[in-house]
Formats: C-alpha cells, sequence, structure tokens
C-alpha cells in the first residue's frame, strides 16, 4: 500500500512522546539517586557534604532495622498473596455457583478494593480493632474472652489483616472472571465419567487459572512490597520496628530523618531487590500472556 | 443438557455467599452507619448497631472545622487531571502499537510493565528535592504530574488490549470507498475506540483517587487530597469516631459507586488485558 511509509512514520511520532516521558521518569530519578547515595548529604547538616564512597550502603546493610524490614516487608507480601490467592480461589468458586441476588454479592464483595488505604487502615485500627470499644473486642467479650490489643499485642499480623482485606476482593474478581470462561461442556464431560470435584478440581479448574493466578500475584507484588500508607496511619512501623517495612524505613531514613545520602542508600537496594522479583515475575507473565 | 440443581444445593451456595460478602463489606457498611451517630453513641459498648439517634452533624462539623469540600475539590482535580493529561499521552501511544505493531512493539510493552516494578521509595529522595527546588511541593500541578507518570503504563496497556480488537477489515473498507485518513479515525475508529477510552478513564481515575504513597509524602495543607486529609485522623482527632466516619464516607463513596460500575473494566484493566 502506498501509505505505508507515511503510516509507519507517523506511528513512530504518535508512540514518541510516552516513551520518551516513561523514559525520563524511569531514568533521571534513578541516576539521581545512585548519585545522592553515594554522597555525604544531610539537610540536618549541611556543612559535611562530599563523596561518601560506600559508607551509606554499609550503615544502611549493617542497621539491624533493615534485616527486620526485609523479613517484614517479606512476611507481609508473602502472608498477604497466600491469603488472597487461596481465599479468592474458594470466592470465587463458591460466587460461580448459581447464588440468589449474584450481583448484589459481587458488588459486596468487590467494594473493598475501592477503599482509599489510609481510611481502609483507619477504620479498622479504631472501629474495629480498638480494644476497648472496637467490634473485635465486642465479639470477644461476647463469646467470653478477652479483647485482644490487636495493633499492639500482634501489629504485624494487624497490618497483614487489613492489607489482605484490600486484596482479597482484587483476587476474587480476577478468579472468578477466569473462572467463568472456563467451559461448561468440559466440566460437564468430566462429571460424567465420574469425576468427583477434587479431580475436577485439581486436572481442570486449577489448570485453567493457572494464567489468572499468576496474573494475580504480579499485580499483588508490585503494590505489596510497596505498601505505605496502612503503616503510617496505624502503628508508624512500630512498636520498634516490628511493623517497618523497606518502604517505611527509607521513608523514614528520608523525610523524618533528612538523611538524604542514607535513604538513597536504602531506594537503590529497594530497586535492586524489587528488580530481582520483577525480572522473575515479567518472564513468567511474558510466557503466560503469550500462551 | 442442562445440570438440574437441586434447590437445597442453590439455598446453601447462597447463604455461604451472603455470609462471607456481608462480613467483607462489614467495615464499609459500619463506617457508614458510624457517620450518622453522635460521638457518644459510636463508642457504645456494646456497639449499637443502628444509629440511636441519626444526625447529620458530623459532616458538617467536618466540613466546618477542616474546609472538607477543597480537600474534596483537591482529590476530583489531581485524579481527572492526572488521567485526562494521561490520555492525551497513551491514546496516540496505545493507537500506533496496536494498528501499526513493529517488530519492537511487544519489548516495548513490557519495558513499560516493568516501569510500574520500579518502588516508588527508591526515587522518593530525588523526587522530593526535585519538587522542593521547583516549588512543587504541595501543589496540585506537581501531584497531577506524577499520578499521571505512575499510571501512565498501566493507561496505555489497556488501551492498547482495546484497540487491538477492533477489526482492521473496517479500516480497508472504508478505505475502498474512498474514505480519507480524517473521516476514518473520526467516523469509524473513533467509535469503536470510545468504550474502551471510557473505561480506561474511569479505572485510572480510580487508582489516582486512592493513591497513597506520592499523595501523602508530598502534601501539606494546601494541595492535600482526601487520602492525605484522612491521614490527618491518624492521631488524636482518630478518637472522634463518627467525624472519622463522616470524613472517610464522604471520601469513598464517590468511588465506590464508580468502582461497581467499572467490574468488567477492572478486570482488564488490572491485568494487562490477561484476564477477560
Amino acid at each position: 500500500m502506498a501509505a505505508t511509509v507515511n503510516t509507519r512514520r507517523l506511528a513512530r511520532a504518535m508512540l514518541t512522546p510516552a516513551v520518551v516521558i516513561l523514559f525520563i521518569w524511569m531514568i533521571v530519578p534513578l541516576v539521581l539517586t545512585l548519585w545522592y547515595s553515594f554522597q555525604n548529604y544531610s539537610l540536618l547538616n549541611p556543612a559535611n557534604v562530599g563523596f561518601a564512597g560506600w559508607t551509606n550502603y554499609q550503615y544502611f546493610l549493617t542497621d539491624p532495622a533493615f534485616f527486620q524490614a526485609f523479613a517484614n516487608t517479606l512476611i507481609l507480601t508473602l502472608s498477604v498473596l497466600a491469603i488472597t490467592v487461596i481465599g479468592g480461589i474458594l470466592l470465587g468458586l463458591l460466587l460461580d455457583q448459581f447464588i440468589y441476588g449474584q450481583g448484589i454479592v459481587r458488588i459486596l464483595v468487590i467494594s473493598p478494593f475501592f477503599i482509599m488505604p489510609t481510611v481502609a487502615a483507619l477504620v479498622w485500627k479504631n472501629m474495629l480493632m480498638n480494644p476497648n470499644y472496637g467490634i473485635f473486642a465486642w465479639i470477644a467479650t461476647s463469646l467470653g474472652m478477652q479483647p485482644v490489643a490487636w495493633l499492639e499485642t500482634y501489629p504485624l499480623f494487624s497490618i497483614i489483616l487489613i492489607v489482605a482485606w484490600q486484596w482479597l476482593p482484587f483476587a476474587t474478581l480476577i478468579l472468578l472472571t477466569a473462572l467463568q470462561s472456563l467451559d461448561e461442556e468440559q466440566k460437564e464431560a468430566a462429571g460424567m465419567d465420574g469425576a468427583g470435584f477434587a479431580s475436577l478440581f485439581v486436572y481442570i479448574t486449577l489448570p485453567h487459572l493457572a494464567r489468572a493466578i499468576t496474573v494475580v500475584i504480579l499485580i499483588e507484588t508490585i503494590f505489596l512490597l510497596s505498601v505505605f500508607a496502612e503503616i503510617l496511619v496505624t502503628t508508624g512501623g512500630g512498636p520498634g520496628y516490628a511493623t517497618t517495612n523497606i518502604a517505611y524505613l527509607i521513608y523514614h531514613l528520608a523525610l523524618l530523618d533528612y538523611d538524604v545520602g542514607g535513604a538513597s542508600a536504602g531506594g537503590v537496594v529497594a530497586v535492586i531487590l524489587a528488580n530481582i522479583v520483577a525480572i522473575f515475575l515479567v518472564r513468567l507473565v511474558g510466557k503466560n500472556l503469550e500462551a | 443438557m442442562a445440570r438440574a440443581i437441586s434447590p437445597q444445593k442453590k439455598w446453601t451456595f447462597t447463604i455461604l455467599a451472603w455470609i462471607v460478602a456481608l462480613i467483607l463489606f462489614f467495615p464499609i457498611l459500619w463506617t457508614i452507619l458510624t457517620a450518622f451517630k453522635t460521638e457518644g453513641d459510636a463508642i457504645l459498648f456494646p456497639p449499637a448497631f443502628l444509629p440511636p439517634h441519626w444526625t447529620l452533624e458530623n459532616f458538617f462539623e467536618v466540613q466546618a472545622r477542616s474546609d472538607y469540600f477543597r480537600h474534596f475539590f483537591n482529590s476530583v482535580v489531581i485524579s481527572v487531571g492526572s488521567t485526562l493529561i494521561g490520555l492525551l499521552v497513551a491514546v496516540p501511544a496505545a493507537w500506533s502499537m496496536a494498528f501499526a505493531p513493529t517488530k519492537r512493539t511487544k519489548d516495548i510493552l513490557m519495558w513499560m510493565l516493568s516501569t510500574k516494578m520500579m518502588p516508588a521509595v527508591g526515587v522518593l529522595v530525588p523526587i522530593y528535592l526535585i519538587f522542593k527546588n521547583l516549588g512543587l511541593l504541595d501543589s496540585l500541578a506537581g501531584l497531577t504530574g506524577i499520578l499521571m507518570l505512575i499510571n501512565l503504563p498501566i493507561m496505555v496497556w489497556m488501551l492498547y488490549t482495546y484497540f487491538r480488537e477492533i477489526p482492521v477489515d473496517i479500516l480497508e473498507a472504508s478505505r475502498m470507498d474512498g474514505a480519507v485518513l480524517w473521516k476514518e479515525i473520526v467516523y469509524v475508529l473513533l467509535p469503536m475506540a470510545i468504550p474502551g477510552i471510557a473505561s480506561t478513564l474511569l479505572l485510572n481515575i480510580i487508582l489516582a483517587w486512592n493513591e497513597a504513597f506520592w499523595t501523602l509524602n508530598l502534601s501539606a495543607a494546601n494541595a492535600a487530597p482526601l487520602t492525605a486529609f484522612i491521614a490527618s485522623y491518624s492521631s488524636p482527632e482518630g478518637l472522634f469516631w463518627a467525624k472519622l466516619s463522616a470524613a472517610s464516607t464522604l471520601a469513598i463513596a464517590p468511588i465506590l459507586v464508580i468502582g461497581w460500575f467499572s467490574q468488567k473494566q477492572l478486570v482488564r484493566g488490572m491485568t494487562f488485558g490477561a484476564v477477560k
């Protein structure tokens, strides 16, 4: 066709702004972070500036807080993933059945996903988990048990619960959508061959869900590695460092301690860790998307 | 042959599903109900399920004390603004990749997805300092820009999956009828692209409205959207549950309604078109 050369040029012109903008957005801050991470630069001590070598990294990586934050990040991410994926499959299977009022049930189940993180965290912290007036305390006393100060006694578990509440609807919705595209006839044929619920699930449903599960894990991981607001408004990372994840630790260094160099070193470490996860995940998803 | 489902089974699943759904929805319902209670009734123990004395006072007080609607307005400007500007960049890009794909299109898409993997906290320091030097801290313009950038990859991806489904044959047919390029776009492609663009718009407004890393770190009194405003209830005022609930109810209501209407698009958009 005669228009091809022109079309190609036009297509490139249309694509360029997005690519350039994203490239700048990705590369400039990253280079700056890298640069600051080798500088002595604290807003509290403006006189002491200059090349710092690996000092910032040494401090950050040998800080006991780093190990705890690293462990907390892993525990938080993996726990929420486990809860939401398993819970999402179960809930998806349930909602895939015949249910009276299915539309409303779906709306109720998906709703927590639309709640802004600061609202979700504060409502849970105060109105549900408060040991004196909260709903959980009321349930505990009704059952003759001692009310628990959730965020003080089980801080990390409490955060996991809040974050899982926000993401379970997402996993459920995605997995339910995938389940609904499963061929009914295939299920019926298997059922007539005498396959029970368990073998039907293992040999037909689960393989069918593989791609959706991969996607849920990918998307959730992106968000879960940097959970921030939920921690900021509930525990402030404490008690001690009990609920500090890497994102919160770096925020603390940067905006509360004004240690630009140290926070930047932490930022570089966070980027490297996220990239290790990303390479693994993007490859997995890329493969799955082609199929 | 349709499988006959016994009524007993139907009711068992129905009851089970409703119980789970109500448990998941409970914190939201509780927030809405508490917004209409007096502060005293809000902390009754054992809790009163329905407000013993219905009142609208909390809503007025939240507005009077902290100029609530300014923060609401900030949220609207930031989420709608960042989405519209993002669309201006994303629509041409997605259009180009969907209708004139090259060998590199797939790589570009995967690269865009990978920029989403960069943790925000990794670039918090330079962005904060750049904002500080340019006077963008606590400004609507700065926040709008940042949210446009972080959602741009999702917008491109989502639009791309929609555009790709527009049959190219239709273009060729209209070309044979002698349509010129702009007519082709306005009369043939645009009507088919609008549903995809609308869905992208809605999903991104939701994401931007609820974004709570950059909005919390880059705003203070002036440009604070609702995420940051509600966060200010984390200390002493958090004890005023009725007011916290009133502020929260107003903050989540519009997005909840938009969300209910865009469930299908949400699945597609958030999974980069992998699950439909």
